[in-house]
């Protein structure tokens, strides 16, 4: 299962981004083998639909689950259509940080 | 004639100038006063009466499941966010969708054909024998506000005298809104802040290619820093409305306050004719 967590830089070392769509970064990390590569949000600066177009980035590279502080009404629509499970973190932190809370199974489910 | 009323910002009278200015020309010409603030137009208030309304459509895709296959295609494509295709269906996000038919052109199926939707309306009143009101309103949440206020100034083309009441700023809207006009009055108010959204309009204006004039409202007396900015930029003062306690009652009770005051009336039709030698001076 690959998950996405929106991120303000490239690798697990860097700090979560809260918003979904203008996330310049995304981290995902397999939980098969371990591994984690970033992709960057060519959408993050756009004037519309950033929230949709991300979605589908992250449908194409074969996302299951997203981490992130908040996603807008028409990211949520593609997100559950897709049956992507969305996970809140509203904090200061890593994305590292933020994906052993969800291991854990201490971070609520929003989608 | 084409003359664009506009201001740098919201909350300055600009309605109310265009408004006054209709009614003082319209007195000796057929005049045609054209809302393009369509986001919130506001000079039916002022001049009620009974509309005919149309709908201002836009071409979205509709997508055919029988023969798509969900190969992604349109949604790379779509650089709006409108439509996100997943394993098993496309989802349409009308209010993202720009109309701009790309996808219908991308699909290797041919699986996308046009369908109209509804983004707003087109309204036509006739308050008095000279003055024809057209105005456009955008449906909440669209964004294609440019293709409202195409569809009102497409109404009013020909017509000989328009007097079109902009958007608000100098964003896209304001710029369809003055794309053609002859003349722009810039209304402003004499404060700083005034000031600023002002020098935004008149640098519009001039990459526009329209030649301006400034009406200064709601003015305290102490103009000066206006002043000077038009002096400077060799922008004319066109009129100056003072702060006045009669003015703000009959406005607050949506009257519009040349009416019934000839000597109010004269000055904007004054300002009427200071517009159209300014238009002519730029041929
Ligand atoms: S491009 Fe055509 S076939 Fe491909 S997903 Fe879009 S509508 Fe379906
Ligand atoms: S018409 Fe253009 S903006 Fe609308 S969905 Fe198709 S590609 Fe996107």
């Amino acid at each position: 299962m690959k998950t996405a967590i929106t991120s303000k830089n490239p690798g697990k070392d860097s700090l979560v981004e809260m918003r979904f769509g203008r996330a310049p970064y995304y981290v995902i990390i397999d939980s098969d083998t371990g591994t984690d590569t970033t992709i960057e949000n060519p959408a993050a600066s756009g004037a519309g639909g950033v929230g949709t177009k991300a979605v589908q980035l992250l449908l194409s590279h074969g996302v299951g689950t997203v981490i992130t502080g908040q996603v807008g009404d028409n990211a949520a629509r593609a997100l559950e259509a897709a049956g992507v499970g969305v996970f809140e973190f509203r904090e200061e932190g890593t994305v590292g940080q933020a994906y052993a809370r969800h291991i854990e199974g201490n971070l609520p489910r929003i989608l | 004639m084409k003359i664009a009323v506009a201001s740098g910002k919201g909350g300055t009278g600009k309605s109310t100038v265009a408004a006054n200015l209709a009614l003082a020309l319209s007195r000796d010409h057929p005049v045609t006063l054209a809302d393009c603030d369509v986001e919130e137009p506001n000079q039916h208030l002022f001049f009620p009466g009974d509309p005919q309304t149309e709908q201002v459509y836009s071409s979205v895709p509709e997508i055919d499941t029988e023969v798509c296959n969900y190969c992604g295609k349109c949604g790379e494509f779509c650089q709006y966010g409108a439509l996100a295709v997943l394993k098993d269906r496309v989802l349409f996000f009308p209010e993202l969708c720009h109309s701009c038919g790309g996808c219908m052109h991308i699909c290797p199926l041919y699986a996308i054909d046009e369908k109209d939707r509804s983004i707003g309306t087109l309204s036509v009143s006739k308050p008095h024998h000279n003055l024809r009101l057209v105005w456009g309103t955008l449906n909440a949440g669209e964004v294609l506000s440019g293709k409202v206020i195409g569809a009102v100034k497409e109404e009013t083309d020909g017509d000989s005298c328009v007097i079109l009441d902009s958007a608000p700023g100098t964003s896209c809207p304001v710029v369809a809104a003055l794309d053609g006009c002859d003349v722009c009055i810039l209304v402003t108010e004499s404060t700083p802040f005034g000031l600023h959204d002002l020098e935004l309009a008149v640098s519009l204006a001039g990459i526009l290619n329209i030649p301006s004039g400034v009406v200064i409202n709601r003015s305290d007396g102490s103009d000066e820093q206006v002043r000077s900015f038009c002096r400077e930029k060799e922008i004319p003062v066109l009129m100056t409305i003072p702060f006045d306690r009669g003015i703000a009652a009959k406005q607050g009770r949506g009257i519009l306050f040349s009416a019934g005051d000839p000597e109010w009336q004269e000055k904007f039709r004054t300002l009427g004719l200071e517009c159209m030698k300014l238009a002519e001076w730029s041929l």
